[in-house]
C-alpha cells in the first residue's frame, strides 16, 4: 500500500472503515509530514496534539457511519475555529481566538472530521499568491520559490504536498480555482449560497464563497456534500435541494452541450493555453459532450467591476477592525487616533489598498460614477451567462491566462496581480459554480488547470464533466519533496 | 480622472488609517493605475440597466424576536485588548 499521506480522501476513509488504518495513524502521518515540511510555511497554527488526541478517541469509540470517520484536516485560516487562533493572514487578528465555530467547519466536525489545523492564505484573502499574508510566503510544493496562488495559497501547498487528505479554502475572485490550477489539485467554488457563510472572516459578502480543495474530483464531491448546507446563521443560504454529489457522480455526460466562450481568448494569452484549451476540448468531446460556441460579450469587463465591488464590500466589511472589541490595538492619544494607528498597523498594503479603494468608490459624489455602474454592469455580466445557459449545460474555459509565477515577480504591480484571476472572477460576479482540474503541464512543468463553470446550483453536472475529463486527462503530479533535502 | 494626494489623504480619513507622506504617495500612484483600468467600465452605456445588488435573488429572510444565546458576556468580552468586569474600555471620549 502507498504512504497514507498520498492517499486521496477516498482511499483513506475506505482504509478506515475497514479497519487498515486507524484515525491515530493517519493523523500520526500527517503531523510527521508537516514536522518535515515546515519550510512550505503551510500552516499558521498547529493543532497536531489535540489531533493526535481527537484521532485516539475516535478510535475507542469509532462511528463508521460518518462521512469522514476521524479523518485529519487542515483548514484555511479564514474560518473561525472555536478554542483555536483564527488570523486570517492579518496581523490584525494575530492574537484572535474565536469563542464559536464557523458552520462549514461545524459540518466537517460533525461527519467525523478532526482539525490538524490552520493554513495560511493572503490576509483577508486579498491576493493571488499569499504573498501578502503577515505570515510569509508560501512554497509551491512544485518547485522552490514558486508561488501556489492564492488566496488559498496555504490550502493548495498543503494539499499538492501530502499534508490533508483534503482541504477547504474560500473563493472571491478565483481563491480556490487559482491556487488548484497552480499546484495541480482540483478546487471547486460551489454556488453563492451554497456553503454558509456564517464564521468565515468576511471580505466581500456577495462574493465569498466556501468550497472544496482536493486531489481529485472524487474528493470534491465526498467534502461538498459534507459542507453545502442550508443555515439560518447566513442570511444569503439558499434553502434548496442538495444532491448526494458523491454517490450521484457519473461518468456519462453523453450528449451534453459544453459552451466554448470566445471572449475567453484574450491578448497575449501563451499559446500552451490556448493548446490546453484546445485539448480540453478534445477531451469533452472524447467524453461524449458536444462543443458548441457561444458568446459572453461582457467578459472583459468583469475585472474592473470586481475591482469596485470587492473593495467596496471590503471596505465596509473590514470597518469592524477598530482595536476595541477583539484584534491588535495600537495605542493613541484619542479614540480616533488609536483607531487610525490600529488600522494602519494592523493591516497590510494590499488591505489598506483595498479599503482606499472601497472607501473611495463609496464616499460621497462617487458613489453613482463607479459602485452604481459596477453594480448594474455585473447585471449584464450575470445575464451574459443566463443566455448562454439556454445553449448549453456548461462552459469550459482555462483556469487561469498563466502557470505559477515566482515569489516576488508580480508583488509591485498591483494590476498585473489582479490580471491572475480573468477566467474566475466572472463565475463569481454571476454566483455560479466552478471547478479547476489540472490538465496539463506548461515548458517548464509547472501544472494547468482547466475551468468548468455550471448553471447555479447544478454542481452535480460541474462535478460529472471534471470527473469524465480527468480519467481521460490523467494528470499526475510529480513532486519530489524538494523541501525536505 | 487622477486622484491627488490631497483626496487620498481625505479617503484615509474616512477609512481611519494613519498615513505618512511617503505611503500616501505610493498608494496615490496605486489607485491611480488601477482606476485607469476601472475607467474601461465607461465604454458601457448602462442607462437602462437594473443594478444588481445581490446574486441570492431571495428576500432576507425574517427570524423571530427571540433571544437565541444568552449569558454570552464573557464569550464576547474575552478577545477585547482592553476590558473591565462588564465593558469595553476605549480612551476617554467625554472630558
Amino acid at each position: 500500500m502507498s504512504e497514507i499521506t498520498s492517499l486521496t480522501l477516498y482511499e483513506l476513509i475506505k482504509n478506515i472503515k475497514e479497519k487498515k488504518i486507524s484515525s491515530n495513524e493517519a493523523a500520526k502521518s500527517f503531523v510527521d509530514r508537516a514536522e518535515k515540511s515546515k519550510k512550505i510555511n503551510a500552516y499558521v497554527t498547529e493543532n497536531f496534539e489535540n489531533c493526535l488526541k481527537l484521532s485516539k478517541e475516535f478510535d475507542d469509540k469509532p462511528n463508521f457511519h460518518l462521512k469522514l470517520p476521524g479523518i485529519p484536516i487542515a483548514v484555511k485560516d479564514l474560518f473561525c475555529t472555536n478554542e483555536v487562533r483564527t488570523t486570517a493572514g492579518s496581523n490584525i487578528l494575530n492574537n484572535f481566538v474565536p469563542t464559536y465555530e464557523s458552520t462549514v467547519t461545524q459540518n466537517i466536525w460533525n461527519e467525523g472530521g478532526i482539525l490538524l489545523g490552520k493554513l495560511n492564505c493572503d490576509e483577508f484573502a486579498m491576493g493571488s499568491s499569499n504573498e501578502t499574508s503577515f505570515f510569509g510566503n508560501v512554497q509551491n510544493p512544485i518547485a522552490e520559490d514558486l508561488v501556489p496562488g492564492g488566496s488559498s495559497g496555504g490550502s493548495s501547498a498543503a494539499l499538492a504536498a501530502n499534508l490533508t487528505p483534503v482541504t477547504i479554502g474560500t473563493d472571491t475572485g478565483g481563491s480556490i480555482r487559482q491556487p488548484a490550477s497552480f499546484t495541480g489539485t482540483v478546487g471547486l467554488k460551489p454556488t453563492y449560497g451554497s456553503c454558509s457563510r456564517y464564521g468565515i472572516v468576511a471580505f466581500a459578502s456577495s462574493l465569498d464563497q466556501a468550497g472544496p480543495m482536493s486531489k481529485d474530483v472524487k474528493d470534491s464531491s465526498i467534502l461538498l456534500e459534507v459542507i453545502s448546507s442550508f443555515d439560518k446563521k447566513d442570511s444569503t443560504s439558499i434553502d434548496f435541494k442538495r444532491n448526494n454529489y458523491s454517490s450521484e457522480l457519473t461518468r456519462n455526460i453523453k450528449g451534453l452541450k459544453i459552451g466554448i466562450p470566445k471572449e475567453y481568448r484574450v491578448d497575449g494569452m501563451p499559446d500552451e493555453i490556448e493548446k490546453l484549451w484546445k485539448k480540453g476540448i478534445e477531451y469533452a468531446k472524447d467524453c461524449g459532450a458536444e462543443i458548441i460556441d457561444i458568446s459572453l460579450p461582457h467578459t472583459s469587463y468583469a475585472l474592473p467591476t470586481y475591482y469596485i465591488v470587492a473593495p467596496a464590500e471590503a471596505s465596509s466589511n473590514l470597518a469592524r477592525y477598530d482595536g476595541v472589541k477583539y484584534g491588535l490595538r495600537s495605542s493613541g492619544k484619542n479614540l480616533i487616533d488609536m483607531y487610525e494607528k490600529t488600522r494602519s498597523e494592523g493591516f497590510g498594503e494590499e488591505v489598506k489598498r483595498r479599503i482606499m479603494i472601497g472607501t473611495y468608490v463609496l464616499s460621497s459624489g462617487y458613489y453613482d460614477a463607479y459602485y452604481l455602474k459596477a453594480q448594474k454592469v455585473r447585471q449584464l455580466i450575470k445575464q451574459d451567462f443566463d443566455q448562454a445557459y439556454n445553449k448549453v449545460d456548461a462552459i469550459l474555459t482555462p483556469s487561469t491566462p498563466s502557470s505559477a509565477f515566482k515569489i516576488g515577480e508580480k508583488s509591485n504591480d498591483p494590476v498585473s496581480m489582479y490580471l491572475n484571476d480573468i477566467f474566475t472572477v466572472p463565475v463569481n460576479l454571476a454566483g455560479l459554480p466552478g471547478i479547476s482540474i489540472p490538465a496539463g503541464v506548461d515548458k517548464n512543468n509547472y501544472p494547468l488547470g482547466l475551468q468548468i463553470i455550471g448553471k447555479p446550483f447544478d454542481e452535480q453536472t460541474v462535478l460529472n464533466i471534471a470527473y469524465s475529463m480527468e480519467e481521460k486527462i490523467n494528470y499526475k503530479n510529480n513532486i519530489t519533496d524538494w523541501w525536505m533535502k | 480622472m487622477t486622484i491627488d494626494l490631497k483626496t487620498v489623504k481625505h479617503i484615509s480619513k474616512l477609512a481611519r488609517i494613519s498615513l505618512d507622506e511617503k505611503k500616501a504617495e505610493k498608494l496615490a500612484t496605486d489607485m491611480n493605475s488601477i482606476f485607469e483600468f476601472i475607467e474601461k467600465l465607461n465604454e458601457l452605456n448602462t442607462d437602462n440597466v437594473e443594478p444588481l445588488t445581490s446574486i441570492a435573488e431571495t428576500t432576507l429572510r425574517f427570524r423571530d424576536d427571540k433571544i437565541a444565546s444568552e449569558n454570552i458576556r464573557e464569550k464576547i468580552l474575552k478577545n477585547s485588548p482592553e476590558k473591565n468586569d462588564d465593558f469595553f474600555v476605549v480612551p476617554k471620549v467625554v472630558e
